[in-house]
């Protein structure tokens, strides 16, 4: 789930790694993870195979009710797709938009660097909830960015773009673009300039160059910022609950009404659980598919 | 027109010319005003001390670096502005600059898979005999030691058979031994396929032990050029003569400039230096001598050799170092002259205090301009 897991892919034989007292740096971590995630796990493991037809006020029954996973799953099959799909191109759009910006900053800015690099943490100085209510302003009917569409006739007259997929996408990019920028400026920046050098004496157009040098070695940025959008975001529920319609929710919004409102916590349990494990699936399946090879 | 033109092109040799080559980093000169031609299949070597230009005047050659003024040509083909990867020149890099995410093999097959080569993996694996390094294709450049990654950075450029290679002090990081192993291999090597070394090494004894042409570098000018023994025998510069190898520079005046020897008052005695090695004819002027070429005698013997005669020095030091014994004379005038007699057996040897007449023939030394610093070039540690 965190970064690391894209390093930890290929730690075998690296020099200078001897037993010792490491392990106890771990401890503290370990502790903290244990308590504040792999109890609350358990419990939630428990809690999602309560019997359902218990109710807060009652209290539930431990039955083992495995059926609650096939059932939810059926109920809910059109918010995990998407879930996935906003969460998808929210990830491939941050990399479209992330990619040239962090190779800029990386290479081309010079000594406006460190500025650029504040800008693109700048947003984390206000909340998040704001920030994306204030995407309502901006997306809104008479708002400006829907004017300014509706006068070029990219929209209808009577077209908008709050309470629509647009609006919650394009919520959701804004929010995760620093989550891809960072780790892939990070990367890049590591990218030692002299072999880009070396690549071009060795027959490489800039963009082969690119190709064959700076894009492998700027892969371990790019798994991790993928895995840092595409995680969060596919179980967000802010963006579709604030710029979007109940047509527009996704997983994250049905748990949170499942928890808060219905209180039906064996059904929230169950997609918060299901949600997990698909997830993981599908980030072990990327980390094999994206080359341990490619990882330097 | 055209045609002749091509013809010429084909005909003329591949020589590398650098033509008034300069280059400025803002207001510092990294390179001054360069001329130098560099003939098809030389092994020429770009010799000279830290910071002296040495890896710009290279990468300006490579294309990495625009020259500020000049040009950069190859035969009759002006290659300044060419873009790097459309240059047939190749590079190995002062820091190896190996693609870490790529193995030994693709790291030395990286120019012919741009370049769309058919039999690649051939060519590659004879690459990889050549530089000894077959069993090495599958690792990564990290898991090479330091000598094994400078082997696979000359095997990444040689493999191209490029018009000229371009070697930025590939052996700087070896051990003594290997070092000497790969001077002979590269040496070899460049025989064999005949093509164009420029090598950049501060190590004056590489420089003259692989080199056909050395050109001395300094603060961003050529100080001179020649073949080694030339640039040994018979240096134009106190810079020169103390960065190859060491020399006694001793403060003389001319007296006659006119014949064929010319006559310098040394400290009052008199000696010679052939026309040829005297570069400088009026005033005051440096008299060099190698320490190996004076031959040092009992004060007043016979066997004092005929030609340059200094008289009146006393031993004030002896070191046995094997094959020679170096001394350090000190004259009437207080200076401190070394003296290096090989150990044939032949030659009398002689211990502190000894009283000494030193002679050498006018053609082993030279006479240099006076304006110049007489320790320029020189390696304190060596002195002595
Ligand atoms: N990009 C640059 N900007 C400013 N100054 C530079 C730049 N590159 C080189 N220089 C300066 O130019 C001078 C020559 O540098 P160069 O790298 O050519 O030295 P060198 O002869 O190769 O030295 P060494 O033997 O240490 O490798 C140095 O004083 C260096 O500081
Ligand atoms: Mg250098």
């Amino acid at each position: 789930m965190n970064p690391s897991a894209t390093e930890a892919v290929n730690v075998t034989d690296k020099p200078g790694q001897r037993r010792g007292k490491g392990w106890l740096l771990l401890v503290p971590g370990m502790l903290w993870l244990l308590m504040f995630f792999l109890f609350p796990t358990v419990q939630l493991f428990f809690t999602s195979l309560y019997d359902p037809s218990g109710s807060f006020e009652q209290g539930y029954a431990m039955t083992w009710h495995f059926q609650n996973y096939a059932d939810a799953i059926k109920e809910t099959s059109d918010l995990f797709v998407r879930s996935f799909l906003y969460a998808g191109i929210t990830t491939l759009v941050c990399l479209l938009l992330a990619y040239p910006l962090a190779y800029a900053i990386a290479f081309k800015s010079g000594r406006w660097k460190n500025v650029m690099l504040v800008l693109v943490i700048a947003p984390f100085f206000t909340s998040f909830l704001l920030r994306t209510l204030s995407w309502q302003a901006i997306l809104a009917d008479q708002g400006p960015v829907t004017g300014f569409l509706r006068a070029l006739a990219i929209l209808p007259d009577d077209g908008r773009l709050l309470a629509t997929p647009i609006a919650v996408v394009a919520g959701l990019i804004y929010n995760f673009l620093p989550f891809m920028t960072l780790p892939l400026y990070a990367s890049l920046d590591k990218v030692d300039h002299r072999l880009i050098e070396a690549a071009g004496d060795l027959y490489s157009s800039p963009f082969t160059g690119f190709r064959k040098v700076t894009l492998p070695l700027s892969m371990p940025g790019l798994v991790s910022g993928t895995l840092l959008t595409f995680i969060p975001a596919s179980g967000d529920y802010i963006n579709a609950e604030l710029l979007g319609t109940p047509r527009e929710y996704m997983l994250g919004n049905r748990i949170q009404s499942a928890f808060l409102v219905e209180q039906n916590y064996p059904l929230a349990a169950t997609l918060s659980l299901s949600l997990m494990l698909l997830v993981v699936v599908m980030v072990i399946l990327y980390i094999r598919r994206s080359g341990t090879e490619e990882l330097v | 027109m055209a045609q002749s033109d091509g013809e010429q092109r084909s005909g003329a040799p591949r020589d590398l010319h650098l033509t008034e080559v300069s280059k400025r980093f803002g207001d510092f000169v990294a390179v001054d005003d360069l001329t130098l031609t560099v003939p098809e299949g030389a092994f020429f070597a770009l010799l000279g001390p830290s910071g002296c230009g040495k890896t710009t005047t290279l990468r300006m050659v490579a294309g990495l670096e625009d020259p500020t003024a000049g040009t950069v040509s190859i035969g009759a083909e002006d290659i300044t502005g060419l873009k790097p990867y459309k240059r047939p020149v190749n590079t190995v890099f002062q820091s190896y600059a190996l693609f870490p995410h790529l193995t030994i093999f693709e790291n030395i097959a990286f120019g012919l898979r741009r370049r769309g080569v058919k039999d690649v993996k051939r060519q590659t694996d004879d690459m990889l005999r050549l530089v000894q390094l077959e069993q090495y294709g599958g690792r990564k450049p990290a898991q090479l030691s330091g000598g094994q990654q400078q082997r696979v950075a000359l095997g990444r450029a040689l493999i191209n058979e490029p018009g000229v290679l371009l070697l930025d002090e590939p052996l700087g990081a070896l051990d003594l031994k290997l070092r000497r192993q790969m001077q002979l291999e590269l040496k070899r090597i460049q025989t064999e396929i005949g093509i164009t070394f420029v090598h950049v090494t501060h190590d004056q004894e590489e420089a003259m032990t692989m080199a056909d042409t050395i050109a001395v570098m300094n603060s961003g000018v050529i100080e001179q050029m020649g073949a080694p023994t030339e640039l040994y025998e018979n240096p134009r510069t106190t810079f020169v003569a103390n960065f190859l190898g060491q020399s006694n520079l001793v403060s003389t005046d001319v007296v006659d400039s006119s014949g064929s020897t010319v006559i310098v008052d040394c400290h009052g005695q008199k000696v010679g230096v052939d026309e040829s090695r005297s570069h400088t004819d009026q005033g005051k002027g440096w008299l060099g001598i190698r320490p190996e070429k004076i031959f040092a005698s009992q004060r007043d013997s016979e066997d004092l050799e005929d030609g340059n005669q200094l008289t009146g020095g006393v031993v004030s030091d002896v070191s046995f170092v094997g094959v020679s014994t170096q001394y350090l004379v000190r004259m009437p005038w207080g200076q401190e002259l070394m003296v290096f007699e090989q150990n044939t057996g032949q030659r009398q040897s002689f211990k502190s205090g000894d009283e000494v007449d030193l002679a050498w023939s006018p053609q082993h030394s030279f006479l240099l301009d006076a304006d110049q610093d007489a320790a320029a070039g020189a390696v304190r540690e060596d002195v002595g």
